[in-house]
């Protein structure tokens, strides 16, 4: 699979996101001490590190759910450190969760629906109305929803509620749901975590397709090395709420920090 | 509303999506505007229209509750007050300038909806129970300044007499004549409800209810969601009052009192949550519960109690028949009259094959 080699699409230097000397701390924890991480346009960046490293404190931040006590995230050269996260949404970062939020009351397909809201317009008075407008506007985007369904092999399920599915296809769905904004950059905390292998092999695979059929540039946290050293064009590792290496799988792997970081603790999460 | 689907296939988004998905549902449709719109005014006598009026109304305060509480997941115990905004807004109107009911609903409707937002401001930090005792705290001042300020509300008595309604050159002065008014705001406001929950302003209220988190990233801010939330459901509130207004041909304070809310919260519980069908349905047993149980008690009441007291008795029934319910349906049913509806419909569904 696509190692870094193959990527001549990815072009170092071009970075879309940018997040500089980050920090956080929760009464007296640190949850995330002066990271910084440089994604490059198309590329795909796993985010690793031991439990309670900071990875998904670090993802918050992107996204606009917590505000850094120090350092700045920058995307396309745009700050965005203090925006909300629906903004943030709006300016093109999707994301998954680590435990599923989805819309439990709501349809498979409604949930994908929404996840276009920010590309919709339809208001109050026209919603009413319906006819006309806004029902134009909900065909047109639900052909759009329609083919992320086909990609994600999800047609049986469009009518069914989403509390009702099996855990796997529950993360198969918060995916479409995410890649149903179109977005440009796209944040994925743990997509594989919690299934089985079978399952965990189409998943890789989807966030593969994503990336270079739709061009949409991934950061990836994830456990499971094997997936990780797989598809990565870059891996930051995260210790206890620090950056302790970045580089290509190969170079991280062989670096002793992250050899130690890993051994040196009970839970290694998935093994290297 | 019987709905029979098997072996049809849709083939378009746009039939998909069809309010009326099933051929049959037009039917339906058809054969219910015959009834409401020839039959019943023709053979219905007018003290029974005059009770089929008051449901009309209570449809469209139940209809606006439920899209606050059980699309959005927010909560209202002032909506009787939205209603007297409403109320005494085109009573105002109407006397002071006598504008028509075109311009003064619709003004009605917008007061309150205002009104609602800035009660509805404290959505922003705090919720549930919390929530409910902000809104409670709006219905009681709202009631208050209602009733100690003359200028709104017409002086000592705190009510505003009106005309009724006319439209040109008609008046409709008789409870047969206030029926069709009725039924078409009714209609109006099920089929923009309809509308409205099906669209992507819809959605996005049952995102905030089910999910804040994700609502938000996915791009739906939810703050201003919450209060355009609060917004449109006074503004049916408002309507709602309006309406009152005319029926009964006076704006009063004593119609919108913090009862009427836990009227209307009734109305949505019984009826349903997040369901038009289960308002409807709400809005039809609450309005009908206190008439039947008048109607047994002055039956088989008289053989046991005095003229005096069955007054008493009557309200005391009603009360406890009512938080019964209440309470059944909060822990045995929670969807509703809707869900007893659908399961007796899926069970006709694929009858005469029950499995
Ligand atoms: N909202 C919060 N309030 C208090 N502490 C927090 C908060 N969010 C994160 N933390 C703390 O920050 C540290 C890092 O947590 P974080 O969830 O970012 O780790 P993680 O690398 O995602 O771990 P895992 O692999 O278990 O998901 C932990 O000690 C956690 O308890
Ligand atoms: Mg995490």
């Amino acid at each position: 699979m696509g190692a870094s080699a193959q990527r001549a699409d990815v072009r170092e230097g071009d970075n879309q996101l940018v997040v500089k000397g980050v920090s956080k701390r929760f009464g007296g924890v640190t949850a995330v001490q002066d990271v910084s991480l440089e994604v490059p346009r198309g590329s795909i960046v796993s985010i690793i590190g031991p439990n309670g490293a900071g990875k998904t404190s670090l993802l918050n931040m992107i996204s606009g759910f917590y505000k850094p006590d120090t350092g700045q995230v920058i995307l396309e050269g745009q700050d965005i450190t203090q925006k909300k996260p629906s903004d943030v949404a709006a300016l093109g970062i999707a994301r998954t969760f680590q435990n599923i939020a989805l819309f439990s009351g709501l349809t498979v397909l409604d949930n994908l629906m929404l996840g276009r809201h920010v590309l919709m317009k339809s208001g109050v008075l026209s919603s009413v109305i319906y006819w006309g407008m806004a029902q134009k506007e909900d065909i047109a985007h639900r052909e759009a929803v329609e083919e992320i369904i086909e990609f994600l092999k999800l047609q049986d399920l469009r009518k069914q509620p989403t509390s009702a599915l099996a855990y796997g296809l529950r993360k198969r769905v918060e995916l479409g749901r995410a890649l149903a904004s179109e977005p440009k950059v796209l944040l994925l905390d743990e997509p594989m975590g919690g299934m089985n292998q079978d399952e965990k092999e189409d998943m890789a695979r989807y966030v593969l397709d994503v990336n270079q059929e739709r061009g949409v540039t991934v950061v990836l946290i994830e456990h499971d090395m094997g997936v990780v050293m797989d598809i990565s064009d870059r891996v930051v590792v995260l210790d206890r709420g620090r950056g302790i290496a970045v580089g290509t799988p190969e170079e991280v792997q062989r670096n002793p920090k992250v050899v130690e970081a890993y051994l040196g603790k009970s839970k290694g999460g998935g093994g290297a | 509303m019987f709905h029979r689907e098997s072996g049809i296939f849709k083939t378009t988004y746009s039939a998909d999506m069809a309010l009326y998905p099933l051929p049959i549902a037009k039917w339906t449709v058809a054969i219910l505007a015959l009834i409401f719109v020839v039959i019943v005014p023709l053979t219905v006598h007018e003290y029974y229209l005059s009770i089929l009026n008051l449901i009309f109304i209570a449809v469209v305060g139940a209809l606006g509750l439920n899209i606050l509480v059980g699309y959005t997941g927010q909560i209202s115990i002032g909506h009787a007050a939205f209603m007297s905004v409403g109320a005494y807004t085109a009573a105002n109107l109407a006397v002071r300038l006598d504008l028509p009911f075109w311009i003064t609903l619709p003004a009605g409707g917008l007061m309150a909806a205002a009104i609602g937002v800035v009660v509805g401001m404290p959505s922003l930090r705090i919720k549930g129970l919390y929530l409910a005792i902000a809104t409670l705290a709006g219905q009681l001042i709202i009631e208050w300044t209602i009733n100690h300020v003359p200028a709104i509300s017409g002086g000592a008595q705190a009510s505003i007499q009106v005309e009724r309604p006319s439209l040109f050159g008609v008046s409709f002065n008789t409870q047969g004549h206030l029926y069709f008014f009725l039924l078409f705001f009714a209609v109006l406001a099920i089929v923009a409800t309809l509308n409205l929950v099906r669209s992507r302003i819809g959605r996005a209220f049952v995102a905030v209810r089910d999910q804040d988190i994700a609502a938000e990233i996915i791009g739906i801010d939810i703050y201003r969601y919450k209060l355009l939330a609060f917004a449109i459901s006074s503004f049916y509130a408002g309507v709602c009052g309006v309406l009152y207004t005319y029926y009964f041909g006076i704006a009063n304070y004593e119609q919108f009192q913090l009862i009427v809310s836990i009227d209307y919260l009734a109305m949505i519980i019984i009826g349903g949550l997040g369901s038009v069908l289960g308002s409807i349905l709400g809005a039809v047993f609450v309005t009908l519960l206190p008439i039947v149980i008048r109607i047994l008690m002055e039956n088989v009441g008289s053989l046991f109690f005095t003229t005096a007291e069955m007054a008493n008795v009557i309200s005391g029934l009603r009360l406890g028949v009512f938080g019964g319910l209440i309470i059944f349906f909060l822990i045995v049913e929670p969807e509703g009259l809707n869900r007893l509806w659908r399961n007796i419909r899926s069970y006709f569904r694929v009858w005469p094959f029950s499995y």
